[in-house]
């Protein structure tokens, strides 16, 4: 019986696969629970002065791919992906949002102040608790939102080589 | 001496030494606090993944600790808890993951390689032993054997 023979072959090769398989995914990486939903209500007060700095009504745009991105002037990797934001920032039909995440707002603007600001619109949200709305477990994560709706998630910073997959994810919500 | 060791000992064994997560904003009623430290104990700290909230000392942890705490004196029960951590983190968040369809391998897994083992195991036990039923002698092994057997008798 040749098939009886291969068996242990074939369980062996199954087991083989599931665990290559396994072995790519990132544990690290928990996907928001919020991706394909309406994005949190939510109103953050700006860096500087009174007033909203950013909210809900902002990322609901008919014209435009809304990207919010959490970052902190204590994250070290913020400071790597920050010239990828600012290419985004500059990208058409995109509209970049930054969440200063668990930041003194004055270290958040000295921050911007060195870097450069790439954002339209910045909120400050002082104790993370906008964040846990998010879904978020640590700066720096992207959200791409299509009219209101979280579309795509990136978890850890935007990477200069990971621009071109970035730009597909936008040029494809834009269709 | 001896009257020494046992305190020593006693503070060793003290289950005070593993206190980790004590927070200064307790509860001040015990059995809220229980609660509070029950909804804990189940939920992932999503940044140490492996510990629980009530374990852990990230940031996030203590945030989500301080948001269970709220909740259970805004007079939400459990579940509600429970489902505002999922909404935001899906069930990851949950150290025991529910039985859904995407889990059914996970729960009924161990369970399925149990009772094939156990069938194979059974089926071993249980077998017949095969009867070997040896080829009858050619002439030419018959013609040895009666050599071999005269030769013995001399």
């Amino acid at each position: 019986m040749p098939f009886k023979r291969f068996l242990p072959l074939f369980i062996f090769a199954g087991i083989f696969v599931a665990f290559a398989v396994g072995l790519t995914l990132n544990p690290r990486e928990i996907p928001s629970a919020l991706i394909n939903k309406a994005a949190p209500e939510f109103s953050l007060p700006p860096l500087q002065g009174d007033g909203i700095g950013l909210q809900t009504a902002d990322l609901n745009d008919p014209d435009h791919i809304i990207i919010v991105n959490f970052f902190a002037s204590w994250c070290g990797p913020c400071r790597i992906e920050h010239p990828a934001l600012e290419h985004l920032g500059k990208t058409e039909g995109v509209k970049l949002f930054g969440i200063a995440y668990k930041d003194r707002p004055s270290h958040s603007l000295s921050f911007l102040k060195s870097l450069g600001n790439p954002y339209a619109k910045i909120g400050a949200d002082l104790k993370g608790r906008n964040a846990i709305d998010w879904g978020v477990t640590g700066t720096p994560e992207t959200f791409f939102l299509k009219d209101g709706v979280i579309r795509y998630q990136h978890i850890g910073p935007i990477h200069e080589v990971q621009m071109e997959e970035i730009l597909a994810v936008i040029k494809e919500l834009q269709q | 001496m001896r009257y020494l060791l046992v305190p020593f000992i006693l503070i060793a064994l003290s289950l005070n030494v593993f206190a980790i997560g004590v927070d200064k904003d307790r509860l001040h009623d015990p059995a809220q606090e229980a609660r509070a430290q029950q909804i804990m104990k189940q939920l992932r700290c999503l940044v140490c993944q492996n510990q629980s909230i009530v374990e852990s000392d990230a940031g996030l942890a203590v945030d989500l600790r301080r948001i269970v705490r709220e909740q259970i004196t805004a007079g939400q029960s459990d579940v509600q808890i429970l489902d505002f951590m999922t909404s935001r983190y899906g069930d990851w968040v949950l150290l025991k993951p529910p039985f859904k369809m995407a889990t059914a391998l996970l729960w009924l897994g161990p369970l399925f390689l149990l009772l094939v083992g156990g069938f194979l195991v059974f089926r071993y036990v249980r077998q017949t032993p095969v009867k070997a039923t040896p080829e009858p002698l050619s002439p030419e092994e018959e013609k040895r054997l009666k050599h071999i057997l005269r030769d013995n008798n001399k």
